[in-house]
């Protein structure tokens, strides 16, 4: 029992990433996704590389079960229990509308209004019972939804976070009579307040919880009927992994899996080559993701919006995600400026080079047309797929080459020009937003195109350096693969600072602590160690947006706490004391407010590397050399050496113009850029 | 064309990112709720010259587009010496502005010792002085009564603090303290404008990017144009009124006469009522920024710039409501007249062009301020808008609970209203039956009802549509009109002017309910498929009774499926 087996399942494939850690022996297997239940093609992969299941210590697993669930609108029938008078608070929203122009689109909440049901029960904003739960009602509704249907139902009063006893006892009720049913309390799942935010994270909670407990108890079933006892892990969207048992009754914590293993893979990976901040991006077929690692820790959140009118509130890895894809439609608009995405091709039918019907030109066909993609060597290897470079042209000279005036090379530069400025800026705007200037950065290139921008990306954004990890491909496995178990807790206090009971905040942590240490304990895994993060949020009082403020370990004192929060203020919002001149007198005339205490009880797994896993090349440069092609750069055809990135020792250098290829991407280096393979593994880029 | 099409496209996402970064740090910083929370703020560079346009964020208030520009021309005609460093803050709805409550900052950035643009943000204070907490007087008969009113005075003098401007400010408006953080929220944002401008500057040259300025505007111009051709040529007039000015009760009414002739567009207000007393009075910019908001609505691709503007010329003048001259009060001229005059727009315009065209939202921002004194938390100004119904439209039905079309603003949760004022929510849902009958109906209303629970309060209410109902379009309904109630020692009282109302005294116990109108419907209802309507009823959308006779649906005596074959009977009867 010492085999780790790392899982990521995405829209298309499965990747399989098995090692064990005294033979020092990794193995990986990618196989088409399964849709409907993806638990047929992890067992797949996992027969491909001929397992051996008794031999499996654990199994962590990257889902996108959850997320498909809402965006396809293919959860379960739900059904809702609210206070009295407030059964559309999810259909109502915030009052606000999908698009800033144009008044078209409307909204269909994760519950109908036919399955939301109000009872009689009050509870004040202190938390007082203002009118008392009355049972019977919630008994009457609960046969009204069985008889319905529903496979699960949200209780979620006002005020809950403030006092949950009445969302308990309705809880109770209908566990009581109705044991098959998944019940949801909103202040469970966030005890926090803003009933539309709290009420449609229960929602999202409930509605994937059939879909999602049914699949995990199918997949537990089948490691367990080919002899596997191991544990059966699931990666949650802080980054953190938590077991299948507690996924199933807090599937809501899942919803962004598969992405938040893959920053942890970054900062992990990046963390062998010595580099601690990072801003990592991942482009895809269809959209790019992009988030900050800091000090090797990727920035979290506590919430965000997954479409237009589903907020979820916990806490979560910080992923920004952007329109911007391989698959990313380039056109001329009619007032004759050039824009690439957000509209994707996709993957069916592609880019115009697939040949799969494709007619409007994407990012990989001006790619394509530079050269800088290899045409018989297809992102993903397989071999029956060749690029028709010919017909990409065709359609870059029809669509923008002509309304431009440019020739086609012309204009596909002028494409990746355009996107590389569009991408360089949410990637600006995401760090400068949190706070952070890049230059302090290095780039973290993955998924299918990120290392082909990522030379004209590292000038555009003036980082000091860039990496490309050794297989992009299978770095989410591995972020699942090496995850810790993390818990995180959080609970409203909502105080001035000056009236704040420092008692009531060590018994708060206390509380949290106790519950982490709790669930750590629930299916042990070996750990180095348990390690405790606390925050606070705070703010100047009347300001809507807070500032997660890490609290200094040792005992907590006003000042302290005042002291901490003034400092994480200014460092938030990219100011010092000296730039923000006299204004920050003014601000010390505000009291300071504590909305929340926030715990992460972290299970410190043993750190592993990937370099220990891997055959270290014994290949030289001139064997890693495969030939030359045409690639276009500042405005001709130049002959560039091409590599092949598994054949390249480690220690040595290329310099831009180059060309490396591998199985799941190509890294284009630009003139002046200079790769080196380091001790790591990882190509890191440098301006010459 | 002396910039290259790269240069160009890489300029102005550089340029519209600045404004977004901008829009984003005051946000986060800001202290009113209705900024950070309700996202009623914009952020934007402007021509040195001129005042034009260069960009606005992408996620500013649309009601700020075109305003903004006003303000920055005040700015540049009335201070006599632009000096680096300096900050004017300016309110003043006849300098650029729209109601006292929105607070302007223009900031000069100056490049290599030279004057090169302006920055300026605008967000909405909760309380800027004046006879009612909140702003919006109903009984003001001069803007003096409404507020502090500020010209472009230094907030920031030469890169300092200017105090004496902020004492005087602080001492004229309720909840000061707050107020300070806001203006260092747009102090700091106008940083990060100036400091990001002059690193595009230096990276770009300024000869480049005012090259691709320039064109931005024309290709903008280009854009509009492209889209008005579309515009079959002819006049097309529509009126909509607005219920009272709050202090006489007599309609006030928008008549629009709009000619389009090839790519150019003649906007003629000068039928419409005269200026009244009460402060329904719009100014020139804010009406102007309404008929700009309505075209972009219907052709949102346009890059908003100067050049979006050129092809629209208006008739104006001042002996009508929509172009007030001081001292005429203005409180409700940003939130209630611009809605109406976008409406205006698209009834126009649906007559043109109904293919890219809305039936009527609810047309209101229903702003309700309360003020008190709790004997526990102290005094209070407690400010909220409500939502409502947008009109079916030729894609979807309407969408329930919309913001305002000039705005983005989201209304803040209940939990956090009953966390900081004494009041407690009794209902938040859906209006039934509130939304105008179509093929594609409108989307719903809300009832919004809480309680007072302690100290003495008084209750002010500046709402619209209470009159006349939003407009349903190519036979589509009318959908409900506002109703609102305040419920005093058990006496149901309706304001006076049904959607306007000033210091009505509110004990604890008392209730206040407002219910808000529904969105037009697009198209005939007998043409909406008997499921749909059948659904609409199985969640109680509205009754079957409503069902049978708007929509010639007959829904079975159990389970609530449409009976196909009497449905299509009694259509068949009605179209006759």
């Amino acid at each position: 029992m010492d085999m780790l087996v790392g899982v990521d399942i995405g829209g298309t494939f499965t990747d399989v990433l098995t090692f064990d850690e005294q033979r020092r022996r990794l193995h990986v297997a990618k196989v088409p996704t399964t849709a409907g239940d993806q638990s047929r093609g992890l067992i797949a992969a996992l027969d491909t590389l001929r397992v051996s299941y008794p031999n499996i210590a654990l199994v962590t697993h990257g889902t996108t079960v959850a997320t498909n669930a809402i965006l396809e609108r293919k959860g379960s029938r739900c059904g809702l229990i609210a206070t009295r008078g407030f059964r559309d608070i999810l259909e109502l929203r915030r009052r606000d509308r999908p698009h800033l122009y144009g008044l078209t689109g409307s909204y269909e909440p994760l519950i109908p209004r036919d399955l939301r049901c109000e009872v009689t029960e009050r509870i004040s904003a202190e938390g007082a019972v203002l009118t008392s739960l009355a049972e019977e009602e919630v008994i009457a509704v609960g046969e009204r939804l069985a008889a319905e249907g529903v496979a699960a139902v949200v209780i979620s009063f006002m005020n809950s976070y403030a006092n949950p006893a009445h969302e308990l006892q309705a809880k109770a009720i209908l566990e009581a009579r109705w044991p098959d049913l998944y019940v949801t309390a909103s202040a469970e799942v966030l005890p926090v307040f803003r009933e539309f935010e709290r009420t449609s994270t229960a929602a999202v909670n409930a509605y994937v919880q059939p879909t999602v407990s049914g699949y995990l108890a199918r997949l537990q079933a089948r490691l367990s009927s080919h002899g596997s006892s191991g544990g059966l892990f699931i990666m949650q969207s802080n980054g953190g992994m938590m077991s299948a048992a507690a996924a199933q009754r807090y599937p809501v914590h899942t919803v962004l899996s598969g992405p938040a293993a893959g920053v942890i893979a970054a900062a992990n990976l990046a963390g062998q080559s010595g580099v601690a901040n990072l801003i990592t991006y991942d482009m895809g077929g269809t959209s790019l993701d992009v988030s900050l690692v800091i000090g090797g820790r990727p920035l979290t959140t506590s919430g965000m919006e997954l479409e237009f009118g589903i907020p979820i509130m916990v806490s979560m890895v910080d992923i920004h995600t952007v329109g911007a894809g391989g698959g990313s439609i380039t056109r001329v608009d009619p007032g004759g400026i050039l824009r690439v995405g957000p509209e994707s091709a996709g993957a069916e039918p592609g880019p115009v080079g697939y040949g799969r019907g494709g007619t409007q030109p994407t990012f990989t066909d001006a790619q394509l047309v530079l050269g800088r993609i290899n045409p018989h060597y297809p992102i993903g290897g397989s071999s029956d797929l060749a690029f028709d470079v010919p017909r990409a042209r065709a359609a870059i000279a029809e669509r923008v080459g002509a309304p431009l005036g440019l020739a086609p090379e012309a204009a596909a530069q002028a494409v990746i020009t355009v996107a590389t400025n569009r991408i360089a800026g949410s990637l600006r705007r995401v760090s400068v937003d949190r706070g952070h200037d890049p230059r302090d950065f290095a780039l973290f290139a993955s998924g299918g195109a990120g290392p082909l921008l990522v030379s004209a990306l590292l000038r555009e954004l003036g980082a000091a350096q860039a990496l490309v990890p050794y297989a992009p491909g299978i770095a989410s496995a591995w972020g699942c693969a090496i995850a810790d178990r993390q818990h995180d807790f959080v609970t409203m206090l909502n105080r001035r600072l000056a009236d704040l009971d420092l008692d009531e905040v060590a018994r708060c942590f206390a509380v949290h602590e106790a519950e982490g240490r709790a669930l750590l304990r629930q299916e042990p895994l070996p750990l180095v160690e348990t390690r405790i993060v606390r925050e606070a949020e705070l703010s100047y009082e009347g300001q809507t947006h807070v500032v997660r403020t890490p609290l200094p370990a040792g005992e907590l004192t006003h000042e302290r706490i005042a002291a901490s929060f003034r400092s994480a203020y200014l460092q938030r919002y990219g100011q010092t004391e000296e730039s923000f001149a006299g204004l920050g007198q003014l601000l010390e005339r505000i009291p300071i407010r504590l909305l929340n205490l926030r715990t992460a009880v972290i299970g410190v797994r043993p750190s592993l590397a990937l370099k220990d896993f891997l055959p270290r090349p014994t290949t030289t440069l001139d064997e890693a050399y495969k030939d030359t092609r045409p690639v276009y750069v500042a405005g001709r055809f130049v002959e560039c050496p091409t590599y092949e990135r598994a054949r390249l020792p480690w220690g040595v250098q290329v310099a831009g113009p180059a060309i490396i290829e591998q199985p799941d991407t190509t890294t284009w280096l630009e003139p002046e850029i200079v790769a080196t393979v380091d001790e790591a593994g990882n190509l890191l880029l440098e301006v010459a | 064309m002396a910039v290259d099409p790269i240069t160009l496209a890489v300029l102005q996402g550089s340029l519209e990112q600045i404004a977004d970064e901008m829009d984003a740090t005051l946000e986060r910083m800001a202290f009113s709720p209705v900024i950070s929370d309700g996202w009623d703020r914009a952020s934007g560079i402007y021509h040195p010259d001129n005042g034009e346009v260069i960009i606005q964020g992408p996620r500013g208030l649309p009601n700020f587009i075109y305003v903004m520009e006003f303000t920055v021309r005040s700015v540049i005609e009335w201070v006599t010496d632009i000096a680096p460093g300096d900050v004017y803050i300016v309110n003043d709805p006849y300098l650029g502005g729209t109601h006292l409550m929105d607070v302007k900052m223009v900031k000069p950035c100056f490049y290599r010792g030279q004057l090169t643009a302006f920055v300026a943000t605008s967000g909405h204070w909760p309380d800027i002085g004046g006879r009612v907490p909140g702003g919006f007087s109903t009984q003001a008969t001069e803007v003096y009564q409404e507020g502090l009113r500020l010209p472009p005075v230094r907030i920031m003098d030469r890169g300092r603090l200017n105090r004496d401007v902020l004492d005087i400010i602080l001492r004229n408006v309720r909840v000061a303290t707050e107020r300070q953080g806001d203006i260092i929220a747009k102090i700091t944002a106008l940083n990060v404008g100036t400091d990001r401008l002059t690193a595009l500057l230096d990276r770009y040259g300024k000869e480049t990017v005012f090259e691709a300025i320039a064109e931005m505007k024309a290709r903008s111009e280009r854009l509009m144009r492209a889209h008005i051709e579309t515009i079959p040529d002819g006049t097309y007039a529509f009126a909509d009124h607005i219920d009272s000015d709050g202090i006489e009760w007599e309609p006030l009414a928008i008549n629009l006469e709009m000619t389009v002739k090839g790519s150019d567009v003649h906007l003629d207000f000068s039928r419409s009522s005269p200026p009244c007393r009460g402060p329904l009075n719009s100014v020139r910019s804010t009406t102007m920024a309404g008929m700009y908001i309505a075209v972009k609505h219907i052709f949102p691709d346009v890059p908003i710039n100067a050049g979006c503007f050129t092809p629209f010329t208006f008739d104006l003048p001042e002996t009508t409501f929509l172009n007030a001259q001081p001292p005429r009060p203005v409180a409700g001229c940003a939130s209630e007249v611009c809605q109406r005059i976008i409406d205006v727009v698209f009834g126009a315009l649906s007559q043109a062009i109904p293919e890219r065209c809305y039936a009527a939202p609810m047309g209101t921002v229903t702003n309700l301020s309360v003020g008190g004194d709790d004997p526990e938390l102290g005094p209070y100004v407690f400010y909220s808008f409500i939502g409502g119904g947008y009109g079916g439209n030729y894609l979807t039905d309407g969408l329930t609970n919309g913001n305002p079309t000039i705005a983005l603003a989201r209304t803040q949760a209940l939990e956090i209203f009953e966390a900081r004022y004494p009041v407690l929510f009794t209902r938040y849902t859906i209006r039934e039956g509130s939304a105008g009958p179509g093929q594609r109906r409108g989307g719903f209303g809300v009832i919004f009802e809480f309680r007072l629970l302690r100290g003495l309060a008084a209750g002010s209410l500046l709402g619209e549509r209470g009159r006349f109902a939003p407009f349903g379009i190519l036979g589509g309904g009318a959908a409900e009109r506002a109703r609102h109630t305040f419920v005093l020692q058990g006496r149901e009282h309706r304001p006076a002017h049904i959607t306007k109302d000033e210091n009505v005294p509110v004990q604890p116990g008392d209730i206040l309910r407002l219910e808000t109108p529904g969105g037009g419907g697009y198209g005939n209802p007998l043409d909406r498929p008997p499921e749909l309507v059948a659904q609409d009823v199985r969640r109680g959308y509205y009754d079957r009774d409503t069902a049978r006779r708007d929509y010639g649906v007959v829904i079975q005596a159990d389970g609530g499926e449409a009976d196909v074959a009497a449905t299509v009977r009694l259509r068949a009867a009605r179209r006759t």
